[in-house]
């Protein structure tokens, strides 16, 4: 099982914290699991854009390209803005 | 005369409580054997309203982190801190929760044989924290709210201290 979570903007946006997903067939990247996201329309359509939505696998900044394997963290979050 | 590079303590918090500069200044002091140099920097609440009819009283700061990703990411930031400079203490202490202007948000500490390794790695741990743990704040004043946007000017910062020499 996947656990994914969403932090500040995008959680606000999404109206969720976290979710539990079992990594659905065929896909096995991060960027195919945000295209799945997508597919749910509206503001879910957001976490494929590269520049403001940033991607930690288990708990550590990750690309697109970072393979899953179904029970993993995953998190997607804005441009830190801490200090 | 070579000087071997001492052990660094290193100490990372993630709180709601405020922090008290003195002990955590005596905490790094106690902790080195022989410092020639502490560095302490302490970021605050800035009023971003200061000279606006808005009271100050009506802004909050409200900082959101990810539990466990957030110690991680500054437990690295202060392990290249440590690689890189020869030092014998670091804390770093950042607040989360919700803040009001002039209110203490983070605190990094540093100590050292020498100023210049304990005032660089006090400004890398800042740089680097800005832009590489996740943190977010979100601001209000009065009725608006916004979270607060990333800087490109803290990108490049931070990018000064891998750019080649």
């Amino acid at each position: 099982m996947l656990t994914i979570q969403y932090f500040a903007s995008i959680r606000e946006a999404l109206g969720q914290s976290s979710e539990q997903l079992l990594l659905p067939e065929g896909i096995s990247t991060v960027a195919e699991l945000t295209q799945h996201l997508a597919l749910r329309g509206q503001h879910w359509m957001m976490l494929d854009d590269n520049t403001q939505v940033l991607i930690a696998v288990n708990q550590r900044v990750a690309d697109r390209s970072a393979i899953l394997h179904g029970d993993e963290e995953v998190a997607f979050f804005p441009p830190m803005t801490g200090g | 005369m070579s000087e071997s590079t001492p052990q660094t303590h290193i100490h990372i918090s993630v709180q709601t409580d405020d922090f008290d500069l003195a002990a955590e200044y005596t905490q790094a002091r106690q902790q080195s054997a022989n410092p020639g140099a502490i560095v302490c920097f302490c970021g605050l609440v800035r009023d971003v309203l200061a000279g606006q009819e808005q009271a100050a009283a009506q802004q909050t700061l409200t900082l959101e982190h990810y539990p466990g990703m957030t110690e991680n990411a500054l437990m690295d930031i202060a392990t290249q801190a440590a690689d890189r400079w020869p030092l014998h203490a670091i804390r770093i202490i950042h607040r989360v929760g919700t803040l009001s202007p002039t209110e203490q948000i983070v605190l990094v500490v540093t100590s050292s044989a020498h100023r210049s390794a304990a005032f660089e790695s006090a400004e890398f741990i800042m740089d680097y924290l800005k832009t590489s743990a996740p943190f977010w704040k979100k601001q209000v004043a009065g009725a608006k709210s916004e979270w607060v946007a990333s800087r490109e000017s803290d990108y490049r910062a931070a990018a000064r201290w891998s750019a080649p020499d």
